[in-house]
């Protein structure tokens, strides 16, 4: 109340300034939101009219021919098979690990909780390196390997810490100690009282790994050479990037179509930017204040 | 928490702690008697990270040793420093340091600046739904993979009939945006701050929130406009927070994102986008040259270790601020 008053007091300099946030605020949003916006709109023009560069607002002469082919085309659905079921798996794990140790560490009473942490956060600065790591995964048989999406990935200290602080800053104290004295042991305190409490940070973490899961594309380049295990990423990677020939026979830059066949080939690009990046789009809105919530626990004391 | 120590002690134990002091092996039974719980619910953490985390780490000594196939991970003769200085005296260590600290310099100073800025503009906003709009729009590129987002970029920036090239070449520039070497930095630093920048300005909105209204008031009574209250009261407000998250930014100094330069590499940019992550993947593992991979990993894992502790030694020192 008293903030906004006091920046609402208008003064010639006030108005002026308003003026300049507006123009200012205007250029973010129009920076930020066209690349996305354009290439929503390419990807249902006609290609010609892109190439052309005459869609520049709104979709121009409707067109599905991407879409078409994309719906087409196996390795797309390969993909996405691939990645919806290592991103639920893995998510289920991630939170199996790190929830019950997020607990833990947030327990007062806990004597060993400051060297386990300098345990667990050592590891977010330092580590063995890409080769170690790849020969790790050589030994105990987890190249070309689906495992392999989810093991590694178990826990991820910085979720470890935003839940921590959680426990310790959101669940009073005498909750605790009212249960303790009913008898209440550390297991069932965890799970019936202070995880049914926990719902926004429970939502928080379960989304900072999905994503990561979704857009996980180290993974499948280093690890895995096995096309069928390969996840949506490693897919997009190739239509987008490596311009491989697409099934349909809209060839990628050297394609016998010429500068035409390039422009089906960018409009199947516009496709699955959208196909792939949709799940994340729709559901988006409605998730961003849990993510938006997850920085804030997480910055109250790392 | 004391009713708990009692409760949940076995009733041995318990008395053990009366009288003389108890030797270790008593103290520990007493512990894991109160605590063992909470050792299992960790369990699964702990051994993740062991696994995970620490065998790499042993599997360091790799850099000093010989690539054995049977000995694996432990490699094989020892052979001290040797690819050390191997990679100090090839040609390619002096590139892919330079062009890793200039990326990283780049992205480190820009991707720090940006959010700020961004967070002071956005809290100027006074209509709650606007601003609430504003934070959604920013921060949504946050959450597109990064292939996505280099292949947005190669349409978007194609040479032949990409819609910023087409921009640039109706103002008279004709450029090409891909493969000039000298743009590659420029694309790399203002994608990612397109990407992140609005994501990492939610910390500084949070400080910005929590900034106390009366000092708002204060210094509109002493007739201040709204451009001195950002410099006055809202960018004081922000220094603590700009402290830590600069620490934990030069911690990564060496740490240029593997995916998307690894992404980003073409033929024609490739003398200044060679950096120490795809230089090791690319000699390590696509070349497989193991002991020297890791000796160059090595190498980049203790640079970011020292920037980190003296950063942090620096703030504690100069700003009384600092991660521990």
């Amino acid at each position: 109340m008293t903030r906004l008053s006091a920046l609402r007091a208008r003064t010639p300099g006030d108005i002026a300034f308003s003026v300049v946030l507006a123009i200012v605020c205007a250029v973010i949003l129009f920076v930020t939101i066209y690349p996305l916006w354009f290439v929503a709109i390419a990807s249902i023009s006609e290609p010609r009219l892109v190439a052309t560069g005459q869609v520049t607002f709104l979709p121009q002469n409707m067109s599905l021919f991407g879409y078409e082919q994309i719906f087409a085309d196996d390795r797309i659905w390969t993909g996405y098979r691939n990645t919806v079921v290592y991103t639920v798996v893995g998510t289920a794990l991630n939170m199996v690990v790190t929830m019950p140790a997020a607990f833990a560490l947030s327990r007062r009473e806990f004597r060993p909780r400051r060297v386990l942490m300098l345990f667990f956060a050592f590891t977010m600065f330092f580590s063995g390196g890409l080769i170690p790591q790849y020969l790790l995964y050589r030994d105990i048989g987890l190249l070309d390997n689906w495992l392999v999406f989810v093991l590694p990935t178990a826990l991820n200290v910085y979720n470890l810490i935003i839940a921590r602080a959680f426990f310790e800053n959101a669940l009073p104290e005498e909750l605790f100690e009212a249960a303790t004295l009913d008898g209440v042991d550390y297991f069932r305190y965890f799970l019936n009282i202070a995880l049914p409490l926990s719902k926004a940070i429970l939502s928080v973490i379960a989304l900072y790994y999905l994503v990561q899961h979704w857009n996980d594309f180290f993974t499948g380049l280093i690890f895995v050479r096995d096309y069928e295990l390969q996840p949506l990423q490693i897919v997009l990677r190739d239509i987008l990037l490596s311009n491989q020939a697409f099934a349909g026979g809209a060839g990628g830059a050297g394609g016998s179509g010429g500068a035409y066949g390039q422009d089906f080939a960018d409009q199947i690009k516009y496709g699955v930017i959208i196909v792939s990046t949709l799940p994340v789009l729709l559901l988006y809105p409605f998730l961003q204040k849990y993510f938006e919530k997850g920085v804030m626990i997480g910055s109250v004391k790392g | 928490m004391t009713l708990l120590r009692e409760r949940t002690e076995p009733g041995g134990a318990a008395t053990t702690g009366r009288g003389a002091p108890p030797g270790p092996g008593a103290r520990l039974r007493r512990h894991l008697g109160r605590s063992w719980q909470l050792w299992v619910l960790l369990l699964p953490a702990i051994a993740f990270t062991a696994v995970f985390a620490y065998v790499p780490m042993y599997g360091i000594q790799l850099a000093f040793r010989e690539f054995d196939f049977q000995a694996g991970l432990t490699g094989g003769e020892w052979v001290g420093l040797k690819y050390f200085e191997v990679f100090f005296s090839s040609p390619m260590f002096g590139t892919v340091l330079r062009n890793t600290l200039t990326i990283s310099i780049a992205t480190l100073v820009v991707g720090f600046l940006a959010p700020i800025a961004l967070a002071l503009v956005i809290n100027q906003i006074v209509n709650a739904t606007r601003k609430r709009f504003m934070q959604t729009a920013t921060y949504l590129p946050h959450f597109i993979s990064v292939v996505v987002v280099v292949g947005m970029l190669q349409v978007l920036l194609n040479p032949s009939n990409g819609t910023v090239t087409r921009l640039f070449s109706g103002a008279g520039l004709d450029l090409d945006l891909l493969g000039d070497p000298d743009l590659f930095v420029p694309v790399y630093v203002i994608s990612e701050v397109w990407q992140h920048c609005g994501w990492n300005s939610i910390i500084y909105l949070a400080a910005l929130a929590s900034v106390d209204t009366q000092l708002y008031e204060a210094a509109r009574i002493d007739g201040a406009g709204r451009l001195h209250l950002i410099r006055h009261v809202d960018i004081p407000a922000l220094v603590p927070t700009m402290i830590v998250l600069f620490i934990l930014t030069m911690g990564g100094v060496l740490s240029t994102g593997f995916e998307k330069v690894w992404l980003m590499q073409n033929a024609l940019n490739l003398p200044v986008s060679e950096v120490i992550a795809t230089y090791t993947y690319r000699i390590g593992i696509l070349g497989n040259q193991f002991s020297l991979g890791t000796a160059i990993g090595l190498f980049n894992t203790v640079i970011n270790f020292l920037f980190l502790v003296v950063t942090n030694w620096l703030a504690k020192k100069f700003a009384d601020t600092s991660l521990w």
